[in-house]
């Protein structure tokens, strides 16, 4: 098992899960974040310090969302890891409140 | 007079407690870019603090979070003061004269009382000593669980709650390859409980367990988790709340309820059942405990802030067994100010206050005893990462010209007192890890302080009262 980013994520990035991630499992890009699972113990704390609801523990996955799980595998792979809260994206505030939340 | 953290001055901090609050304040302080000293002081002679005494222990993919606090100890600008206790020996006084700064980080140990009759009678004991148990924590080594019991209840809609639960249930080969405590496997061994309940005060939303715990107990063989359809059913304020921030889990939550309410009794398994809008108002036995008087609640107020009031319907079943996890408390320390009703340190963004609200210069909190008991473990590395902010923001008001390490090893090698470091806990954990071997077990931890100390020394690691 491991926990998953989805789209959500993207345009926001607001990195509040990466302050409380334990073991410093998230990576990043230039729109969003990912989480490399052979690395994340499943602590959930992510879950909730989300603003935009984009985390899941990959049991949770809807049908139409199992891609993300092979999505953050990869893309753990290859951008640096984050350990510290950036500022969010601009125009994250927007998004989220497209996103209605 | 410089600032603390610049070149030749560095800024010395005394964190006291080593669990993921204190781990994460010293991480966040090592990252600050300053030039720091960083004396991590631990009252036991083993560090981890509730990853080592309260993760269970067939959760070892959380426990390995250790090997995170390995790395941060490893730092050489990090020391380990493991054995040391705040209060006993070392003062909040003096700790104060010798460091810029102190960050608090001794969690929440103490447990909260139901506060109902019956509540001394043997065989009702607090969750977290369970849990202590089993875990091999050194206070709890000796208390008797009696497990020829048949009806275990346990009190509670948290995590620890669940937790218990499930080593209740599980089958003992499941432990047998995790480092429960020696004697926690032999009792659990010849454990007669045949019949589990959960009881908790609110409803399946208000609860705080995660979907991961809860899906846990559906996967026990053997066992069947069992609910009352009606007690799924939600009123609009709950309703409402499905959709609230601080409600994440509960949607989850409510599903994996529902499966579980929907399955078909299983006559082979073994009954979890799990009681919501219930609260035990009595306990009663001749000599020990015997019976629960639970009393039905029903939610009612604003969505977000709905209480239980009883209705007056009871119900009484059997109990062997009662374990309550109805929460925790932090201690207070001798010499800081204490907030009797939330049993934490009273705080302004992790500065400590006193009860007139002023800032204790210099004194910071951190995890459980700061924020009271509620998150995961990466909740606290957050809640650390804040507080040390605020220290950070506050050097220019620091008072200057602090011993620091060197005056701390100086008094405690005047008292020579065992001071374990971080090389002595590594001969514990070789130790433990060669006693587990034998049984197939990652560690046999040693349950007594002494037999801790005892391993650190044999093994030749460094005591500064020796050196000094």
């Amino acid at each position: 098992m491991t926990h998953v980013v989805t789209d959500n994520c993207r345009g926001c990035r607001y990195t509040d899960c990466v302050a409380s991630c334990p073991v410093a499992c998230f990576h990043v890009n230039e729109v969003r974040v990912y989480i490399d699972p052979a690395v994340c113990i499943d602590c959930s704390a992510c879950i909730p310090a989300c603003p935009v609801h984009a985390i899941f523990e990959e049991f949770d996955l809807a049908d139409d969302q199992q891609h993300w799980i092979r999505i953050n595998a990869e893309a753990a792979q290859r951008y640096p890891v984050i350990r510290t809260r950036l500022a969010p994206l601009d125009g994250a505030d927007a998004r989220r409140q497209q996103l209605g939340l | 007079m410089s600032i603390p953290g610049t070149e030749g001055q560095p800024l010395r901090v005394a964190i006291v407690g080593s669990g993921p609050g204190g781990f994460y304040a010293a991480e966040a302080l090592l990252e600050s870019g300053l030039q720091v000293e960083v004396d991590l002081i631990e009252r036991l002679p083993v560090p981890f603090g509730l990853v080592r005494f309260g993760v269970a222990p067939d959760h070892a993919k959380l426990k390995s979070v250790t090997a995170v606090f390995t790395q941060i100890a490893e730092d050489p600008r990090l020391r380990f003061f493991g054995n040391v206790e705040l209060g006993r020996d070392v003062s909040v006084r003096q700790l104060g004269a010798l460091y810029h700064a102190v960050i608090v980080a001794t969690g929440a140990a103490g447990d909260r009382r139901l506060g109902i009759a019956g509540e001394h009678l043997p065989g009702v004991h607090a969750a977290g000593d369970f849990v202590g148990w089993y875990n091999g924590r050194p206070e709890c080594a000796d208390i008797q669980f009696d497990l020829d019991q048949e009806v275990a209840v346990v009190i509670g809609q948290g995590n620890v709650a669940i937790d218990v639960c499930r080593i209740l249930a599980s089958p003992i080969d499941a432990l047998r390859r995790t480092d429960i405590a020696a004697h926690a496997l032999d009792a659990l061994a010849r454990s007669r409980v045949r019949e589990i309940h959960l009881v908790g005060r609110r409803g399946p939303v208000q609860a705080k367990f995660t979907p991961k715990e809860l899906r846990e107990l559906g996967a026990l063989p053997g066992w069947q988790p069992r609910v009352d359809p009606g007690a799924l059913v939600l009123n609009d304020a709950s309703q409402a709340e499905l959709a609230m921030p601080g409600f994440v889990h509960a949607p989850r939550n409510l599903d994996i309820l529902r499966g579980f309410a929907q399955a078909p009794v299983e006559d082979g398994r073994r009954p979890l059942h799990l009681h919501f809008h219930r609260a035990p108002v009595a306990l009663s036995g001749r000599s020990r405990i015997e019976r629960i008087e639970l009393e039905a609640q029903v939610l009612s107020g604003e969505a977000g802030a709905q209480s239980a009031t009883p209705t007056g319907e009871r119900l009484s079943l059997p109990a062997g067994l009662v374990l309550r996890s109805v929460g925790y408390r932090g201690t207070p320390l001798p010499g800081l100010p204490f907030d009797l009703v939330r049993g934490a340190l009273p705080h302004r963004d992790g500065r400590i206050v006193d009860t007139g609200g002023t800032v204790l210069r210099g004194w910071y909190a951190t995890g459980w005893i700061k924020r009271g008991p509620t998150g995961v473990i990466g909740t606290n590395r957050a809640d650390s990462v804040d507080t040390v902010a605020g220290l950070l923001a506050d050097l220019a008001q620091l008072d200057t010209l602090k011993a620091g390490r060197a005056g701390l090893l100086a008094q405690l090698s005047a008292d020579r007192r065992k001071v374990i470091d971080f090389a002595g806990w590594r001969a514990i954990a070789q130790a433990e890890a060669e006693r587990g071997r034998a049984g197939g077990k990652p560690a046999e931890k040693f349950v007594r302080v002494d037999d801790m100390l005892e391993a650190a020394v044999v093994a030749g690691a460094p005591r500064s009262w020796e050196r000094a």
